[in-house]
């Protein structure tokens, strides 16, 4: 008798356990096709794409792209030894240098003077994040005719003050000041429409309670603004330093990566060595290096920002 | 000596659209005054037209004897706690309270020796370094609170503090304000929506509704002799019965076609006078039928248990009720109940104008027991 009901007992206790199994392995499959969607356009667009870059920069390819020799690590060691590449990194550098901290910098300013309570505050915000409505291409056209060494507006400004005429995108030493500008401007109108939310978000007691306190506006600024304000500014920083690492649309147009390769940014380079060159897999390792660039900002950031942030 | 005065003050956002209007009122040293009414009533705007956030429409408004309409916040000598608290979250509790006396410049020392009063006396001291977010709701309300305290300013605004703790921690904050007024001999103007809040709290009151005033005076008088119908039923917990009157062959009035009373010879008076009369009762003053004889008998709705109390819906001419009883009654519903309810806690109004005609006359003797 009692056999008979433990056999029953463990019977019981091996349906369950077939159940329970069955039931996750089919949360399982559920999970998976809710994500199937996503998991099959990254695969698509970017991890095949990814892992395809990979493979090329370890070989030479026709001007198809079809692989013709396996040459390992030939393509980084040409790279670093050629002094082309090595303007482009700094340039690249260099460029980041001079547009994030002034996009960052005058979109706060504009942020925090957009955010007054004022009369007609409405337009000037209109205005200010209008740049984020024009293409690359319309902007870089626009600031063409700005840069144009005698009929630009710029120049035309330097002649009115009894100044030298500049040779905008065609002087070297000017070239990449030129496209950082065009670039800070075409930047603007997002950072500053972030930022104003950023702003916007902030409690409006906290003000208020400071005011009552005795705060004046730049101690309110530094005290309650700035620190607010960290987890966007952080988030700002790190999309804006990601954009210039991967500027080209402005380059294209104003100067063709040169004069004497001074605007010859890393991205542009990749895209001339590919479809000038010929040169798939060089190109290819370019772009490696270039991600492998991007990674390591992003998380030195991260360790960084981790310690100044306030989340709430 | 009045410490703050409101001449004729009023508000609006937009022309003709007035939310606060003809507010006259003075405050004295020392003094706990509460503003209370429902929300929308301008309590809150009110307040912060004192502290300087709102600019005052029109009127004069002096502290001190000065007038203030124009000075900044900053330079109005006060503190004030928000609702919400209004602590920064990126700051420790002690950067949070020493926030203003960083502002205003105050010596290192001064400051450090204010700090730790303030936080001894609040129960903060093991709480300093803690972020906001690292703190419960009451310990969260007295940060703001010490910040108010260390300002040592001798007015304190308080914008409804209460209103997101839960019931029990929301009766012994009460008590801690209370206490820590009177310990520093703060002027304290206090807004709330909740009448427990304003009656236990207040040195006087002020009801407010639809921005304008409605009766100021102390928690008892307003109480026992509210100045119209939105105070009647404002000020008490459960609120006041109200019920139309209907004069039937005098001298006798019967009240939503039900409870009948005799009317005196005073009463009578007044009762020619005033066409449509509203009479008010407390739900304590609907008695049960022991000491004295049943005057009435109504049926039973509901009976609610709550221990100290029975609290009873009882069904007067189509409209509800309440009763008071003190300990606990064996009543079941559907029942009629015998009722003693005597004229003299009656309560008149004038239907027309909501003002009172004639508050319950037993008030002044016996009610307030003084020791």
């Amino acid at each position: 008798m009692t056999n008979v009901t433990a056999a029953i007992a463990q019977e019981e206790q091996i349906l369950f356990e077939q159940t329970k199994r069955k039931q996750r392995y089919r949360q399982f499959i559920k999970g998976v096709l809710f994500l199937l969607p996503s998991i099959v356009l990254f695969s698509v667009f970017l991890f095949y794409p990814l892992l395809r870059t990979i493979y090329l920069s370890f070989f030479l390819t026709d001007a198809s792209g079809a692989t013709t020799v396996f040459v390992g690590w030939d393509n980084f060691v040409t790279l670093f030894q050629s002094t082309i590449f090595q303007q482009s990194v700094k340039s690249t550098f260099l460029f980041v240098l001079y547009t994030v901290p002034l996009t960052i910098i005058v979109s706060l300013f504009l942020a925090v003077i957009a955010n007054e309570k004022l009369k007609g505050i409405g337009f000037f915000r209109t205005i200010f994040s209008s740049t984020m409505g024009i293409s690359v291409a319309a902007a870089s056209v626009f600031w063409l005719y700005l840069f144009h060494p005698t009929i630009g507006f710029l120049n035309i400004i330097m002649e009115v003050f009894g100044l030298e005429k500049i040779g905008w995108l065609t002087d070297p030493s000017w070239a990449l000041i030129a496209v950082s500008a065009t670039t800070i401007w075409m930047n603007i109108g997002f950072t500053f429409l972030i930022l104003l939310g950023g702003l916007q978000s902030i409690d409006k007691y906290l003000y208020e309670s400071a005011d009552v306190d005795g705060a004046g506006y730049f101690y309110k600024l530094r005290r309650i603004t700035i620190p607010m304000l960290s987890p966007t500014l952080f988030f700002v920083v790190t999309v804006t330093i990601i954009n210039a690492f991967q500027t080209f649309g402005q380059v294209d147009i104003l100067t063709q990566g040169g004069p004497q390769n001074a605007t010859n940014l890393i991205v542009y380079s990749i895209y001339r060595e590919a479809f000038t060159n010929y040169q798939f897999g060089s190109a290819s390792a370019q772009a490696i290096i270039l991600f492998i660039i991007i990674l390591f900002m992003t998380i030195i950031q991260f360790k960084l920002g981790e310690r100044k942030v306030h989340y709430q | 000596m009045s410490y703050i005065e409101l001449k004729d003050i009023t508000k609006s956002y937009h022309a003709g659209n007035n939310i606060l209007e003809e507010i006259d009122l003075t405050i004295e040293k020392g003094e706990f005054f509460v503003l209370v009414g429902p929300s929308g009533s301008g309590k809150s705007t009110l307040l912060r037209m004192i502290a300087g956030l709102e600019e005052v429409t029109g009127g004069i408004l002096k502290m001190d004897e000065k007038i203030v309409n124009h000075l900044q916040p900053k330079d109005r000598n006060l503190s004030m706690v928000f609702q919400n608290y209004a602590l920064y979250p990126h700051l420790s509790v002690e950067q949070n309270i020493l926030f203003g006396l960083k502002a205003k410049k105050i010596s290192k020392t001064e400051q450090q020796k204010r700090l730790k009063e303030t936080a001894e006396m609040m129960g903060l001291s093991d709480l300093l370094g803690r972020k906001p977010r690292q703190l419960s709701g009451g310990q969260r309300q007295r940060v703001a609170l010490a910040r108010s305290v260390v300002s040592e300013a001798p007015l304190c605004l308080m914008d409804e503090p209460l209103s997101n703790l839960d019931a029990k921690l929301r009766a012994q904050m009460r008590v801690e304000i209370r206490r820590l007024q009177k310990q520093l001999g703060l002027t304290l103007i206090y807004v709330t929506h909740d009448q427990v809040e304003a009656m236990t709290m207040g040195d006087r009151i002020m009801v407010l509704n639809d921005g304008k005033i409605q009766q100021v005076g102390k928690p008892i008088t307003l109480y026992n002799e509210p100045a119209n119908l939105f105070v009647a039923s404002f000020i008490g917990s459960p609120k006041m019965n109200i019920g139309r009157a209907e004069i039937k062959e005098a001298p006798g009035l019967l009240v939503n076609n039900t409870l009948a009373f005799s009317a005196d010879a005073r009463l009578q008076e007044a009762l020619e006078v005033h066409k449509d009369i509203v009479v008010g009762i407390r739900p304590e003053h609907i008695q049960p039928a022991t000491h004295y004889e049943a005057t009435h008998s109504l049926e039973v709705v509901n009976v609610e248990q709550l221990g100290n109390e029975t609290s009873l819906a009882l069904d007067v001419g189509g409209e509800l009720w309440t009763a008071k009883w003190p300990g606990q009654w064996e009543i079941e519903t559907g029942h009629l109940l015998e009722v003693y309810i005597s004229q003299e806690h009656l309560s008149f109004f004038d239907a027309q104008t909501e003002k009172l005609i004639r508050p319950a006359s037993f008030s002044g003797h016996g009610e307030v027991q003084a020791i």
